[in-house]
């Protein structure tokens, strides 16, 4: 061919350029127009899937086998399972367990355990199979310390619980993956787990920790059989790399993208991209104790100062996600739509400070004279980059609080600095993401973050008896209407007195390979539903 | 043979050998200081990486201090790791909970393979192009390649990266984006670490081959009569070779600060990306264990270099 063009090398060498062009510029997808004036919508590049196995992506790491470390990852690939599972609503649905009952006094739980039910090592799982998990699972750290277990045993053929008293969240609890039911002979003499031997309809075929994993079909799992016969994860540490690896047809469904690239892949001619609000709630966490921020009135003018639905449109890149209460709409218990929503208004702010004797300088900063001594309204926000968008919301947040005179400076370190600034004391504001679903029922989370001395992720310095006695309500009520009035106690009591300050609301996505028909995201996180996608050719 | 009677061999290995000893003792040690030195507190770290953001909180920091004896005074910490050092055993991840020497023989295999193909790749297009660029300086491949060096140079490994997955796998389908698992997938992070030592290497081969070209001895195998295949084989490509083979060990820096971005870029499960989580997570152990190995292959290839140049110019021997 020498002397004439090659088409297909001077196509190569376009797309290189422009694609390289595009990524510099931070351009979408270049469209190449072909001879015939037709844009060409490639389909994603076939020479990159594997046939047969389905790829899923995600930015989380394995950093053990115990499932109080990455028994999420277990769960989400359907490889171990829970006694509960849970309904989107986050109501309880059978697991391992097929049928349960509860004393008069709400006391005593006896639970039936699915009779088929067989480890991937082929035995029978057996109530003392499930007591033997359990308990070690109480050793550990874990959501098993909420919950006031007195005693569990083996009854005959039954898992029998024991309370101290009664527990309504113990479902919600017992579906969290740090209580997976895992075959005796996963555990080490020690208790230790050695390898990852679960009842799901998937089963662990090869580990490569900390980033990859294969599972396959279970053989002697008890429901219908998956469509999927293999799957493998992998964790990628970079979104722009799990959104690359969407657009290039490797992997099949890619978690854990970024806005911007959520953005260029929703124009994707041939991707889908699913998405869901999930309960988690970016909020401010704020030092009650501090003595700038104990009178409400100045929580409140800092909640006024926000511009949420900027935040929520220029980051999140979606207005509706604006928070204007706590606990979002999915949340369809917690969320009280009759509440005022939280919204933005300096003028208030800034009247509520003078309450408080601040004063503006010229620049517009804040300042209280008591005496002889001047002070200056700053404050340190504390954030952490795991969730990619929280930096950015910070820096939004410091700004708007400039804009209210309170000088903000950002600290960007680890997750573990917050609940390591709240023991000491030392924390004034941070910046979370706080999934109220860690257990479906966010009666577990609110009891971690608003108990009587505060909560790690929740309220500092500041402490409500008539939201303890709410919480503790709950723990024993089992009357439905009785159990949404108190819901709705509690919701309003921390609209109220905002010892957190809630910013935006969150939406959980992934892009979908079109070879796959997806069963819907979890809007709990629980599970990537592998067990009930399709083929889609 | 020398005046001492050792053999050069010997004393390059024997003089590299207490190098290793030394660095490694110093390395480890001061990786640990500068751990110690770090704000914040251990126990919070490692329970942020066990655990994840969502479950990190006091309680489960406390239960890694007191499971991991983090309490105790930093000297024990440290007479304690040299005392496993010297039986050969780097101890356990505080965050996986592995052995040490497992996770690195793992992740080590991975780095060595990538570095490996970077390197080879890049001595297929570095020095072949050097020495036709060299062979005519100021002719148009000097100034093409040039002009390729300097751009490739000036990309960040990272960016390089990026744009490669674009074009190689997003646009054409003909490699994997990322991960690994798959032959094909070290291709890309090999080409980008490649392609930017291949611009170093090929300036360098460039230099050392116009100088040979321009030397008397070059100039005199030609009188006496040698075709230009044959000069360029007795006179030239051993002659060029010293400076670029010496290059090559400085390349050794390139290479690590490319695997430690390029490991985490394209979810190459080396040693670089075990570094970064480790210094994230305050994995102590784990970081001592990778900097001691990166210490190491510092030194053991330097020494493969030193071996390398003392065969290629006997004036080295004497």
């Amino acid at each position: 061919m020498r002397g004439r063009h090659n088409p297909s090398r001077r196509r190569f060498t376009t797309q290189l350029a422009l694609g390289g062009l595009a990524a510099g510029l931070g351009l979408p997808r270049p469209v190449i127009a072909h001879p015939n004036g037709d844009h060409a919508h490639d389909p994603l590049p076939a020479t990159n899937q594997i046939p047969g196995v389905l790829s899923i992506v995600g930015p989380w790491e394995l950093t053990g086998l115990d499932p109080s470390r990455a028994g999420f990852m277990f769960s989400r690939m359907e490889i171990a399972e829970t006694l509960f599972d849970a309904a989107d609503d986050g109501s309880p649905l059978p697991g391992l367990a097929a049928r349960w009952t509860q004393s008069a006094d709400g006391r005593e739980w006896l639970l039936q355990l699915r009779p088929q039910a067989r480890f991937h090592d082929g035995s029978p799982v057996s109530a003392a199979d499930v007591v033997h998990a359990l308990n070690l699972a109480r050793t550990k750290p874990g959501i098993l310390g909420l919950v006031p277990i007195e005693r569990i045993d083996a009854h005959q053929d039954q898992v029998r619980i024991r309370l101290k008293h009664a527990f309504t969240a113990l479902p919600a609890a017992l579906a969290h993956s740090s209580t997976q039911i895992l075959a005796p002979a996963s555990y080490d003499p020690d208790g230790v787990v050695r390898g990852v031997i679960g009842s799901g309809p998937f089963r662990l075929t090869h580990l490569q920790p900390p980033q990859r994993f294969e599972v396959e079909r279970f053989a002697g799992w008890d429901g219908p059989p998956p469509a999927i016969e293999r799957a493998t994860y992998l964790a990628v540490g970079r979104g722009e790399t799990r959104a690359l690896m969407a657009e290039s047809g490797q992997a099949d469904l890619v978690f854990g993208l970024d806005p911007a690239s959520l953005q260029r892949l929703q124009g994707h001619p041939t991707l889908q991209v699913e998405s869901v609000v999930i309960p988690r709630t970016i909020y401010l966490k704020l030092n009650a104790g501090h003595r700038w921020l104990t009178d409400p009135r100045a929580r409140q003018a800092i909640s006024l100062a926000l511009q949420r639905s900027g935040i929520a449109h220029a980051v999140l890149r979606e207005r509706s996600l604006a928070a204007s209460q706590l606990f979002p709409p999915t949340l369809d218990d917690w969320h009280v739509p009759a509440l005022p929503p939280l919204h933005h208004d300096l003028a208030q702010a800034r009247q509520l400070l003078r309450e408080l004797g601040w004063h503006t300088d010229a620049q517009g900063m804040l300042f209280r004279s008591d005496g002889a001594q001047t002070e200056v309204f700053s404050l340190n926000l504390r954030t952490f980059p795991d969730r990619p968008e929280l930096p950015i919301v910070a820096t939004a947040v410091q700004e708007q609080l400039r804009q209210l005179g309170i000088r903000v400076t950002v600290s960007l370190g680890n997750s573990s600095d917050i609940p390591a600034g709240h023991r000491d004391g030392s924390l004034e504001l941070a910046l979370g993401a706080r999934n109220f679903a860690v257990a479906p029922d966010p009666l577990l989370t609110l009891m971690q973050d608003f108990g009587p001395s505060g909560g790690d992720w929740g309220a500092m310095g500041w402490h409500d008896p008539a939201l303890d006695a709410t919480l503790d309500a709950l723990q024993r009520t089992r009357d439905a209407s009785a159990r949404q009035h108190l819901r709705t106690q509690a919701a309003q009591i921390l609209h109220q007195a905002l010892p957190v300050i809630p910013v935006a609301w969150y939406r959980h996505s992934a892009a979908l390979h079109p070879r796959v028909n997806s069963a819907g995201l979890d809007p709990l996180e629980r599970s990537y539903r592998l067990s009930r996608m399709q083929w889609s050719r | 043979m020398n005046i001492q009677g050792i053999s050069p061999v010997a004393g390059v290995l024997g003089r590299r050998g207490l190098q290793a000893l030394l660095v490694a003792a110093l390395v480890g040690t001061l990786s640990f200081f500068l751990m110690r030195m770090l704000p914040g507190d251990a126990a919070y770290r490692i329970a942020a990486g066990r655990y994840g953001y969502d479950l990190v909180s006091a309680a489960a920091a406390e239960a890694v201090r007191v499971e991991l004896g983090l309490d105790q005074p930093w000297y024990l910490a440290l007479v304690g790791w040299w005392a496993q050092l010297a039986e050969f055993d780097l101890g356990t991840s505080l965050v996986t909970g592995h052995a040490i020497a497992d996770d690195i023989a793992h992740q080590l295999g991975h780095t060595l393979l990538l570095a490996f193909c970077a390197m080879a790749l890049s001595l297929l297009i570095g020095p072949a192009l050097g020495i036709l660029a060299g062979l005519r300086p100021g002719g148009a491949i000097d100034r093409i390649t040039l002009l390729g060096a300097t751009v490739l140079r000036a990309f960040p490994p990272f960016v390089l990266g990026i744009l490669l997955i674009l074009g190689l796998s997003v646009h054409l389908g003909y490699l994997p984006a990322a991960g690994h698992g798959e032959a094909t997938s070290v291709v890309l992070p090999a080409l980008t670490l490649a392609l930017g030592l291949a611009a170093g290497s090929c300036r360098i081969a460039r230099d050392a081959f116009s100088q040979v070209v321009n030397s008397p001895y070059y100039a005199f195998g030609r009188t006496k009569g040698l075709s230009d295949r044959q000069v360029l084989l007795r006179h030239g490509l051993r002659n060029a070779a010293v400076p670029i083979v010496a290059y090559l060990g400085m390349q050794m820096v390139f290479i690590i600060e490319g695997v430690v971005i390029l490991e985490t870029l394209f979810a190459w499960p080396g040693i670089g990306h075990a570094l970064i989580h480790a210094i994230f997570w305050r994995d102590v152990p784990m970081i001592q264990g990778c900097v001691l190995v990166f210490a190491l292959l510092f030194v053991t290839l330097n020494t493969l270099v030193d071996l390398a140049c003392l065969a290629l110019d006997p004036r080295r021997r004497h």
